[in-house]
């Protein structure tokens, strides 16, 4: 079935009408593979991907990094592509190729001229199965990992503290283990463990293929049965994402990380908070305006108060992660000014959550926020691999196309009632976790 | 109307031809002798708008740096009558965009802005270019944010790296101090100082603009005075070719972290030399960026001693260099670090196969129709090459230069410019099997 979505992109607050929106097609492969169309024909130009239902919240226990290690392992051979040919035919191609690995999903792509759609077809369907892997590569993969490890986590302070905050803010769900992996378990991650992730979670029936750019829905389609619908879909796949969930959190935690290398201390809160789900965004979609009016940028509540008024702080933001498939957080960060002590912060931060939820939002904020939101969707058309990653994202996550088409709407029609109704459910201080990020003390 | 126009292979064959890049760039020139490069697109309804200006962080004045970044960190807090909050809150009402960026080179600023309200955006672009206020409070305000910023990257083993290789190879040229200044000299800038940063680095001597979207020859001539009619004609004489200082040899600075990053570097080749072409390619097969380099692949496929490794070609205004750099655990850099030094003296004992050099061209040549596929990114590269000098129809000939580089100009090449002597690393960690010097 051809159905051509028109994503009609929300126009209320004003009254100019919209010249463009993304052109949007999907399709069902017979063996359960979702396929997504985006065109833009302004080049000859093709983003190729395909999106796992799986990430590192699916790993196993004591199996911490699986998901990323498969995701470089992927790179390695084939029963007909030796290793490192992927790649190195890619960039024969004119071409540029690459992986992630987030929570729930695992993704990989190529970014080519369009007339290359069908080698890159071939090679990543055949990589769905295929898959030939030798203890050497495991052995120098893994070494490669724990410096990824090296360079994003155990080098940067910053990046361990958060580690630490995101395990105390789960206390059951496997949100709170890094998608990198623990050291420990990633040094022990083995070629049976690999291959077992990858035979439960890789096959059509658990994938999605985002094509975008200077493509026809059809020749996308044709060329979609012919190399992944000729896999077979794999009975066995798990019915449901099964993940260990949250209990009521009924508990405020606190935590102080220190180490030599900070600079600049900082206080940082996070709160557990529901996601977009299918049909039933709005909340998540209050969420979001909130983390706009309170710390999206300078004209924001937190910078107006605490960077310009009080001065208490030099830099403030908040952070709202909407499109997740299970309990997503909501976060504050305040940076103090000199001489500003990290309780002093946090208490500054504690007034301005007070006074929101007495007086609530006012509406030039508001309108502000929605002008913005509606001009993203405009410049959002500039980056087709954006909108790709918008749609393998969402879908990976629990969502539709249609929840994706209707998102921008949504976030309209959110009320300065519905903002403050949800900050009211969400700052619970008994479902948050406080760090302070702080250097060594002195005199130890 | 569509104005980036590409033909396409008529047939794919299993070496298929590149995509040829035509991209329709028009020259508008405005009444007041201001000129850009524009590609229009109508099919979104929205501009993107880039201007450089030549001489960037190299121009502060003795005892003053950090004073241009300081400036363009100041041109969005305020600017006209509007105070810095007025500012942001009147710019996300028209949901414009505007970024000022500083390098040792360049002061860069894009923009992009709906069509629906661009008179208005332009309006605000325009104040805060030639009419920023430096209100005390927003001095102190930024300032205290570029303080933290320094104090921080103090602390950053990648920042304490490129301060050390600044200081070890550029002498006593402006690009050996980090354009952030120093806590002593950022604390001592006085709001006259910002005003002089603010009259010397944007001139109109040494910009350049291009714009590409929505949005007419006509209707760009006529924002293009309007914008920047009023800056000043020229500023004041940017400082001359650095002498280049490459000892050779690692030079270590201790700093308790598990894995030590490494910044290596020998001279390297204008972009303006006959052999630039052939030099490129060498990059690419030696270290460039890809999977596929040697280095990549002997450093980490083969070893596993990195998560990446990578050179580039360095081309600034009056340094030419040839850079790398990888991290490794500090128990295995030494290794990473000889392994980059084996490859070195290899490249220049044998140079590179008839292989290497094939797939180099075809990587080029293939990717470089892929990078133009967007109003801010087709923005952006049409002002770089304004500012690199490069003929309006560069783009159309670019693979033609890359064809034309043969494999004894890269094995020339290599003889003439790889210099394993030359080759100097700055590493900072606590490296094993290496000394500090």
């Amino acid at each position: 079935m051809i159905r051509l979505a028109l994503a009609v992109l929300a126009s209320m607050v004003m009254t100019a009408p919209l010249r463009a929106a993304e052109k949007v097609s999907d399709f069902t492969l017979d063996n359960g593979m979702q396929v997504v169309v985006i065109e833009d024909h302004r080049a000859p130009i093709v983003v190729h991907m395909v999106w796992y239902r799986a990430g590192s919240a699916d790993e196993p226990p004591g199996q911490s990094g699986v998901a990323h290690f498969l995701e470089h392992l992927l790179f390695k051979g084939t029963d007909t592509l030796a290793p490192g040919e992927f790649s190195a035919t890619v960039a024969k191609n004119g071409g540029t190729d690459n992986a992630f690995t987030s929570y729930d999903y695992t993704a990989y792509y190529q970014r080519v001229a369009a007339d290359r759609l069908p080698l890159m077809m071939q090679m990543e369907s055949d990589r769905m199965k295929n898959l030939r892997l030798s203890e050497d590569d495991i052995k120098t993969e893994r070494a490669v990992i724990l410096e990824e490890r090296n360079m994003r986590v155990d080098n940067n302070p910053a990046a361990l503290f958060r580690e630490q905050k995101d395990a105390a803010q789960y206390l059951n769900h496997r949100y709170g283990v890094p998608v990198i992996g623990w050291r420990h378990e990633m040094e022990e991650l083995s070629l049976e463990d690999a291959l077992s992730y990858y035979g439960t979670y890789y096959s059509p029936n658990n994938a999605i293929l985002v094509v975008a750019g200077d493509v026809q829905p059809d020749q996308v389609l044709a060329l979609a049965k012919q190399y992944y619908g000729v896999i077979p879909a794999n009975p066995d796949l798990p019915k449901e994402r099964y993940r260990s969930a949250e209990p009521p959190q009924t508990a405020e935690r606190r935590l102080v990380f220190r180490d030599a290398r900070v600079a600049q201390p900082y206080v940082s809160r996070s709160y557990l908070a529901p996601e977009r789900d299918h049909n039933a965004q709005k909340q998540a979609a209050a969420l979001t305006i909130l983390s706009e009016v309170l710390g999206g940028s300078t004209t924001s509540i937190l910078a107006e108060k605490l960077q310009y008024d009080s001065k208490t702080a030099i830099y403030t933001a908040a952070y709202y992660g909407a499109t997740s498939l299970d309990d997503t957080t909501f976060d504050l960060i305040v940076v103090p000014a000199p001489g500003v002590t990290l309780q002093q912060a946090e208490d500054a931060l504690d007034d301005v959550l007070a006074g929101l939820l007495e007086n609530g939002v006012d509406q030039d904020r508001l309108d502000r926020v929605k002008m913005q939101v509606r001009a993203s969707e405009i410049y959002a058309l500039d980056n087709t691999e954006g909108l790709a990653n918008r749609y393998g994202r969402a879908l990976t996550q629990g969502l539709t196309l249609q929840d994706v088409q209707d998102w921008p709407k949504v976030l309209q029609e959110v009320t300065a009632d519905d903002v403050l109704a949800a900050a009211r459910t969400v700052l619970d201080r008994r479902q948050s976790v406080t760090g302070w990020l702080q250097a060594e003390e002195v005199g130890q | 109307m569509k104005m980036m126009r590409f033909i396409l292979p008529l047939v794919l064959l299993v070496a298929a031809l590149p995509a040829r890049a035509e991209v329709n760039i028009q020259e508008v020139t405005s009444p007041g002798g201001i000129k850009a490069w524009l590609v229009e697109d109508h099919e979104i309804p929205f501009t993107a708008l880039e201007l450089r200006f030549k001489g960037g962080a190299v121009l502060d004045l003795p005892g003053k740096k950090g004073a241009t970044n300081l400036m363009v960190g100041l041109l969005e807090e305020g600017a006209g009558d509007l105070d810095s909050r007025a500012f942001a809150r009147a710019t996300e009402e028209l949901a414009a965009g505007f970024s000022y960026d500083l390098s040792d080179d360049v002061v860069s600023v894009s923009a992009r802005f709906l069509t629906e309200n661009r008179d208005q955006a332009v309006g605000l672009l325009r104040d805060s270019l030639i009419n920023p206020r430096f209100d005390p409070d927003a001095i102190d305000r930024v300032r205290q944010q570029v303080l933290s910023g320094i104090l921080s990257d103090e602390k950053n083993p990648r920042d304490i790296a490129s301060k050390q290789f600044r200081k070890l190879v550029y002498g006593d040229h402006p690009y050996a101090q980090d354009q952030s200044g120093t806590v002593d000299s950022v604390s001592a800038l006085t709001r006259d100082d910002l005003v002089m940063a603010h009259r010397n680095a944007l001139t109109r001597d040494r910009l350049y603009v291009s714009a590409v979207g929505d949005i007419t020859p006509g209707e760009l001539s006529a924002l293009l005075d309007r914008l920047l009619a009023d800056l000043p004609k020229a500023g004041p004489e940017l400082p001359g070719v650095a002498a280049l200082h490459f000892p050779g040899g690692v030079h270590v600075t201790d700093f308790a972290t598990p894995q030590s990053i490494a910044l290596f570097a020998q001279p390297g080749i204008d972009r303006e030399d006959p052999d630039f072409f052939a030099a490129y390619i060498l990059d690419l097969i030696l270290g460039g960026g890809s999977f596929e380099s040697r280095l990549m692949q002997e450093v980490r496929e083969k070893r596993g001693l990195t998560y990446g490794v990578y050179t580039y070609l360095v081309d600034k205004e009056g340094a030419k260099l040839w850079m790398g750099s990888v991290a490794s655990g500090n128990e295995r850099i030494a290794q990473a670090v000889q392994v980059i030094r084996d490859e070195w003296q290899k490249m220049l004992d044998h140079g590179v196969t008839q292989q290497e050099l094939d797939d180099a061209k075809t990587y080029l040549t293939g990717a470089y129709p892929l990078r133009f596929d967007g109003n801010a990114t087709i923005a952006n590269i049409m002002v770089g090459m304004q500012a690199d000098g490069m003929p309006i129809d560069y783009i159309a000939t670019r693979n033609d230069q890359v064809n034309a580089v043969t494999l004894d100009d890269v094995q020339r090449v290599a003889k003439r410019l790889l210099d394993p002597a030359k080759l100097t690393f700055v590493v900072v960690g606590q490296p094993e099997g290496l000394p500090a010097n």
